[in-house]
């Protein structure tokens, strides 16, 4: 009789389970595993990536980014834009209108006045505050009515999302923080590692680089969400180990971050307990071709400067030539699997941004003969093309990383099926990317022909990024060889068109001017060569749903959605 | 009248070299490591003929093969004759990269081991015997022994890679450098024990008779000096063969030294470190080689030694 029972009640649970779906707290606990540790619960005293992914739990912006970028409202009624007036026409001020009925966990209304506080507490000036770059040029930040603030910049901002948008510029609560500005806020303690919120989770218990407690939101916005009634997030550990406790094990629900070679990877996800997923930002692996001439037997001063062009790399078709000879697909087999994939664009992501270039996709080594051919680079004897007296012969440095000298093998192969004689050259990371300028061997003083690094630019918008590439940001000796404009490329229409984009506000002009830019240097002048597009790769179990991995934000950001498969 | 015929010797005169050889003839760990040593040079010397496969061609449709002895436990396992010890990541061919690999280590080790001997017992013999320069040259081997290798050589390749690679190529320049680094960074030794005994030895009787016959100093170190110091010096020969080994291959290893494509036992080490678990055989293979070789050679080491040694010899 008693058996009967049980089955019956497992019968009817089952039946109810996905009509019990839509419940807050429903589905129980789920378990989320970082392997750094947070140490403090509130993102303007830390610029960790983990604490502010973990913070993001509790803590909410007016607005986020999605998995692809774009803008999404969270506090806020809807993203202001020049369009639907919220942004002025002088791009100098930008008008937030927060969504009616908000509450803090505590029950409490959440008004304009927090917003303002939030600003004021970022800052204020006898407090370092981690997230200032996010509040550059603000003048001022006014209370218009109970829901209404409006940001006032300095100067015209053709990007004026910087304040409260994104995990780093969440809404802090005025009545908790209120004595806690300035020099004081590390010392809030109790604050810091509680904040009051306005996101799906409550924190119950912290404990510094170690665990963090939570449970569900009473007051959250959505009656329905979130899902799961409580939530453990531990931190610490590698990579390799949170990776087995979500894919082999099934000990937790969501590891962040897997840094791992994809063969070991694919080995834990055979566990069968978890699937991980991968998800692109703006990384790219590129080549970068040397626009001057990096001989040694030139003079200091005049090596690797605009005074002297390079003697092959200066003819577009050399550079196109080596660009055709590779085969990226098979590079991201080799080197990255599912977290990468083969891209022609220097600016991959985001889709508004990102320029539709795929005609590098497919190796052509014929097409790049043939190239050579026409352009009069004649096979000698040794089967190194030459030209009045010019070899082609490169000197291809990079730091040393396993999977950059594999992919520098396997270029040097097919560089010299193009008659193109490649010397490696592994530097020392630290070195290469340590911009002493008293040492030759730093990516910005590029004493060699091509050499191979990867690149990103914070957030969404790739004005700045762009804008390395610039004339006057090449480095040089009177620069003390600093400079982004790495391979020296210089031409003045690039330069005009820069300028436009830093003074055009309306988002589809942009886009349409950063892909513009973004071709320039790579399908019509091949100066950048993007081999690829490197993502983020994490893991969550089988049994959690609603995972939706993001690059542009907190990879916590849609946690109040996530829900248990039954 | 005495009978002359009785005075011949009743066996011909043995050379010295011949007494050295019975010696190390006894000692069966100095016979196995000598015999050995002379194959692993053999074979990287003559190996790249027989086996003329290019260490550095890829071939990535045949790449992960497994060693051919795979296939006795394993039937599945990739495997072919073409490559009976596997290939890498990208299909080079693990047999032609051991040997081109063992080339260059051992000409690494081969080199800097005769730089260390050369500096070494030039000091320790020069400091032993004059004693104005003793005391100079002692704190100057005091000063090169506290000199951290890895920071130096960073140093050095900063400043010296671009004229010797412009002068000798990009491997040649490498060579000169790292050999010249394991070289000035290891004669310290050398120098140490090589000063001790020519500071016994320059007390002994021959050396005063010597003197006061009116031998001068050069002809005095050349002629009575350096042959009574030899057995050290070979000893220190053999240990220092074997660190030069080794520091090359640690160098290779932390990525610092040859260019990626330039096969060395160290670097090949180091490429399969991240897919130990998977190919164990990568790892295993030229870490056998380098342990074997050393091996090898400290065991010869520890033979001469004892062969070198009069008092030792015959007992």
């Amino acid at each position: 009789m008693k058996l009967k029972t049980l089955l019956l009640g497992a019968i009817a649970g089952t039946a109810l389970a996905p009509a019990a779906f839509a419940e807050r707290g429903s589905d129980g606990h789920v378990n989320i595993i970082y392997w750094q540790a947070p140490s403090i619960l509130n993102p303007y005293l830390s610029s960790g990536t983990k604490d502010i992914e973990s913070a993001s739990l509790v803590v909410e912006p007016l607005g986020r980014y999605d998995q692809d970028g774009a803008l999404v409202a969270y506090l806020a009624e809807e993203i202001p834009t020049v369009e639907n007036g919220g942004v002025s026409a002088d791009l100098k001020s930008i008008t937030w209108k927060l969504k009616s009925g908000l509450k803090w966990s505590d029950g409490s209304a959440v008004t304009s006045a927090d917003v303002k506080f939030t600003a004021d507490y970022c800052m204020n000036p006898e407090g370092g505050c981690a997230q200032l770059a996010k509040f550059e040029g603000v003048e001022s930040v006014e209370i218009i009515d109970d829901l209404t603030v409006t940001v006032t910049f300095g100067e015209a901002k053709p990007n004026p999302y910087g304040p409260f948008m994104g995990g780093q510029s969440p809404i802090i609560q005025m009545a908790q923080f209120e004595n806690c500005t300035g020099a004081k806020a590390p010392e809030c303690t109790e604050a810091n590692f509680g904040p009051i919120g306005t996101g799906p989770f409550v924190v119950t218990d912290f404990r510094p680089n170690d665990v963090i407690s939570m449970v569900a939101n009473e007051n959250y916005r959505d009656a329905a969400k979130p899902a799961f009634a409580s939530l453990t997030f531990k931190g610490g550990g590698d990579a390799t180990a949170s990776g087995r406790a979500v894919l082999e094990t099934g000990e937790y629900d969501y590891a962040w971050n897997l840094q791992l070679a994809p063969d070991v990877l694919a080995k834990m996800a055979e566990g069968g307990k978890g699937t991980a997923v991968s998800a692109f930002g703006t990384l790219v692996e590129r080549i970068e071709m040397n626009m001057t001439d990096p001989s040694p037997s030139l003079e200091e001063g005049v090596r690797a400067t605009a005074a002297a062009p390079h003697p092959a790399l200066s003819d577009i078709n050399v550079r196109k030539a080596m660009s055709m000879a590779i085969d990226r697909d098979l590079l991201v087999e080799i080197g990255y699997g599912q977290a990468g994939r083969p891209t022609c664009n220097l600016v991959p992501a985001p889709l508004a941004y990102a320029s539709d270039n795929t005609d590098c996709l497919t190796q052509d080594i014929a097409g790049a003969n043939a190239l050579l051919d026409e352009a009069g680079w004649a096979k000698g004897s040794d089967g190194v093309r030459a030209k009045d007296g010019v070899r082609l012969s490169m000197v291809y440095q990079t730091s040393t990383n396993a999977v950059r000298q594999d992919f520098q093998a396997l270029i040097k192969q097919w560089w010299e099926e193009i008659g193109v004689e490649t010397e490696l050259r592994n530097i020392n990371a630290s070195v290469f990317f340590g911009g002493d300028p008293g040492s030759p061997d730093t990516f910005q003083r590029f004493y060699a022909d091509v050499e191979m690094y990867a690149n990103n630019f914070d957030g969404t918008d790739p004005e700045s990024y762009l804008a390395q590439h610039t004339c006057d940001k090449a480095p040089k000796p009177e620069s003390q060889w600093q400079g982004e404009n790495i391979n020296r490329y210089c031409d003045p229409a690039y330069d005009e068109l820069v300028a436009e984009l830093g003074r055009t506000g309306e988002l589809s002009k942009r886009g349409e001017i950063a892909k513009k830019l973004n071709d320039m240097l790579t399908k019509e002048s091949y100066v950048v060569v993007p081999l690829v597009d490197r993502g983020r790769v994490s893991a969550h179990a089988n049994s959690l749903g609603g995972v939706i991995l993001n690059t542009w934000d907190s990879e916590l950001w849609n946690a109040a959605d996530w829900y248990r498969i039954k | 009248m005495t009978d002359l015929s009785n005075q011949t010797p009743l066996a011909p005169p043995r050379s010295q070299w011949r007494n050295v050889w019975d010696q190390l003839k006894k000692h069966k760990g100095a016979l196995l490591g000598g015999g050995f040593l002379v194959f692993i040079t053999l074979a990287v010397l003559l190996g790249p003929y027989v086996w003329t496969l290019d260490p550095q061609k890829i071939d990535y449709r045949a790449r992960d093969f497994r060693p051919i002895y795979h296939a006795l436990f394993d039937a599945d396992a990739k495997t072919a004759w073409a490559n009976p010890l596997g290939t890498d990541q990208l299909g080079r061919d693990g047999l032609a990269n051991i040997l081109a690999g063992g080339r260059t280590s051992m000409a690494v080790g081969w080199a800097a081991m005769l730089l260390t001997l050369f500096i070494g017992t030039m000091i320790g013999v020069v400091a032993g015997f004059f004693k104005k320069l003793d005391g100079p040259l002692m704190r100057l081997t005091d000063l090169f022994l506290s000199l951290p290798i890895l920071p130096l050589l960073l140093v050095a390749v900063t400043l010296f890679r671009e004229p010797l690679r412009g002068n000798f190529g990009p491997e040649g320049g490498m060579f000169i450098l790292i050999v010249a680094i394991i070289g000035i960074t290891s004669w310290m030794p050398t120098a140490r024990i090589v000063r001790g005994d020519v500071l016994a030895l320059k007390e002994r009787e021959f050396v005063l008779a010597a003197r006061s016959i009116g031998t001068k100093p050069g002809a005095m170190i050349w002629r009575h000096l350096l042959p009574n110091v030899i057995s050290p010096i070979m000893v220190s020969a053999t240990l220092g063969l074997a660190a030069a080994i080794i520091t090359e291959s640690a160098l290779s290893f932390l990525g610092v030294g040859f260019p990626s494509d330039f096969p060395t036992w160290g670097k090949m080490l180091a490429d399969a470190v991240q897919r130990m678990e998977e190919f164990p055989e990568r790892v295993m293979l030229p870490g056998i080689a380098i342990s074997l070789t050393v091996l090898s050679v400290n065991y010869l080491g520890d033979g001469l030694r004892d062969a070198l040694d009069p008092r030792i010899r015959g007992r």
